[in-house]
């Protein structure tokens, strides 16, 4: 299998880093980021205002120092940026925000607003009959746990919303767990889903494309 | 009113980026427009956090939310996606509740919705329209659909006997003439306002809009005392006459919905005149503030 340490990112991480400890809701994120961004999503720095690209939204905003590495290594926001992430004068906050860093598609941080977004954006592009591009909404095992997303699953199922993607990186980290796994969760909605090795570049980008366009997909991650 | 806003919400509909969020409060009035425009009139079943969430979410891609349902559930139930979804992301929605204060006292607590003005009020830059009359909901409704920021259009089943369609600013009703106390009335306050000082040398000005309040024309209007009432927590404008007045000696009195919990259930008539919104009572306040 195709798998990373990181080690490009790990640079660009460092300085967002400065010192401070990253636990893994951080490290967590960095191979679906980059298999994302390298192999699934329609988007590029010249491209961040076609209303044809495709949508991320990172909705465990609290896990954006990965995100800001990222776009940083792939030339959305300069790698300089990252040197003063949360100061006075930064653009860079400790969650991200839509209106001060090119490529992020929403301001997030508080849970369970994401999954919510994400629906009403691909509903947003299919009344605008824009079919091609999807949605992909990344976030956590614990989030699951606001009601907010549980309304998100059963309606995105109900009515068949086909370009949502949502990716839950399971790091065992809801209080009470999830009896059966997170996909259960979302296929008893109606929900296709695949879960996979969160290291495994060539598993992800399998799970990641594996929607059938007919319903919500899921890609929950066995994390560590 | 709430008739109105359905014929009207249709008629908007007629602008591709309109798409109207339900969350089942209403659905059935506007099956009509679902069966016309599928894709644009969504109703997500009984969910309001997702409701205001979709309303995000379709603002982000360009389309013009509507979104509509009982006050209670719609503002002060999703009030963090109110301020998250929408105003954090830098998008804007028409929001639209029926069921404010006590319109429908007989079903409890958990149908009064005093507080939604209040609350919207917390956030920036909203536009608030308190209509009076059924026949202000469709002007006021194409305006606001028709702009880009957030607006919260406050649908009641009281109502005064006249339609101001165009009292944004405010608009005198009746003129005591220069330094004369000025009541000011918010929506379907207004015929027990003028009601209850008939006989007093009182200026009465009617607004649909609090926000943004029209300060330029209470400055002009407003002598030494001023009266507020307003249809829903008393107060809720008390902040931006205070700040208009800063400058000038004056006294005001705040007259709405009070914060106690009556636990009474009853008709809206009988809520109005225990919060003493009805003439009697009105007439009861500002003669004790006036004399």
């Amino acid at each position: 299998m195709t798998t990373t340490t990181a080690t490009e990112l790990g640079p660009l991480l460092d300085r967002v880093r400065a010192g401070r400890e990253f636990g893994a809701n951080v490290y967590s994120t960095l191979d679906v980021l980059q298999v994302l961004y390298d192999r699934v999503l329609r988007i590029t720095p010249a491209t961040v205002d076609d209303p044809d690209r495709d949508r991320f939204l990172l909705s465990k905003g609290h896990a954006v120092a990965g995100y800001y590495a990222l776009l940083a290594a792939r030339g959305f926001v300069p790698p300089e940026w990252l040197d003063d992430q949360g100061g006075p004068a930064s653009r860079l906050g400790d969650h991200p925000d839509r209106t001060l860093v090119p490529g992020v598609e929403i301001g997030s941080g508080s849970l369970g607003h994401g999954l919510g977004l994400g629906v009403g954006t691909a509903l947003g592009l299919r009344a605008q009959g824009r079919t091609g591009p999807r949605v992909y909404v990344l976030l956590g095992d614990a989030e699951l746990d606001e009601g907010s997303n549980h309304e998100a699953i059963a309606y995105a199922g109900a009515s068949g919303l086909g370009s949502l993607t949502a990716i839950v990186l399971d790091n065992r980290s809801a209080t009470y767990g999830w009896p059966g796994g997170a996909a259960s969760r979302f296929t008893v909605n109606g929900w296709s889903a695949a879960t996979v090795d969160g290291r495994d570049h060539d598993a992800l980008h399998a799970a990641l494309t594996g929607h059938d366009d007919h319903r919500p997909h899921v890609v929950v991650t066995d994390g560590e | 009113m709430r008739d109105a806003f359905v014929t009207s919400t249709e008629e908007v509909l007629a602008d591709p980026r309109t798409t109207v969020v339900l969350a089942d409060i209403s659905a059935d009035a506007f099956e009509p427009a679902a069966a016309r425009y599928p894709e644009r009139v969504i109703n997500v079943g009984i969910r309001e956090q997702l409701m205001i969430g979709v309303a995000g979410g379709l603002a982000l891609t360009g389309q013009r939310p509507v979104v509509h349902s009982y006050a209670p559930f719609l503002v002060e139930r999703a009030y963090e996606q109110i301020k998250l979804d929408l105003d954090h992301q830098g998008v804007g929605a028409v929001l639209v509740g029926i069921g404010g204060s006590y319109d429908r006292a007989a079903a409890g607590r958990t149908h009064l919705g005093p507080a939604d003005v209040a609350l919207i009020d917390t956030l920036h830059g909203w536009t608030v329209h308190v209509p009076g009359h059924p026949d202000e909901v469709r002007p006021l409704l194409r305006d606001v659909v028709c702009g880009q920021d957030s607006a919260y259009l406050r649908l009641s089943i009281r109502t005064n006997s006249r339609a101001y369609p165009e009292a944004g600013d405010l608009r005198v009703v009746r003129d005591a003439g220069p330094g004369a106390p000025l009541l000011v009335a918010v929506g379907p306050v207004l015929d027990a306002a003028v009601a209850a000082t008939a006989d007093r040398a009182v200026t009465v000005a009617y607004t649909h809009r609090p926000r943004p309040f029209d300060t330029t024309g209470l400055r002009t209007l407003a002598g030494t005392e001023v009266i507020l009432v307003e249809p829903y927590l008393a107060g809720t404008s008390a902040r931006v006459v205070s700040e208009a007045l800063a400058d000038r000696p004056h006294r005001l009195l705040a007259l709405g919905v009070g914060r106690e919990d009556l636990r009474r259930y009853g008709s809206a008539e009988d809520h109005e005149h225990w919060h003493g919104l009805d003439a009697a009572g009105l007439r009861r306040s500002v003669d004790a503030f006036l004399t």
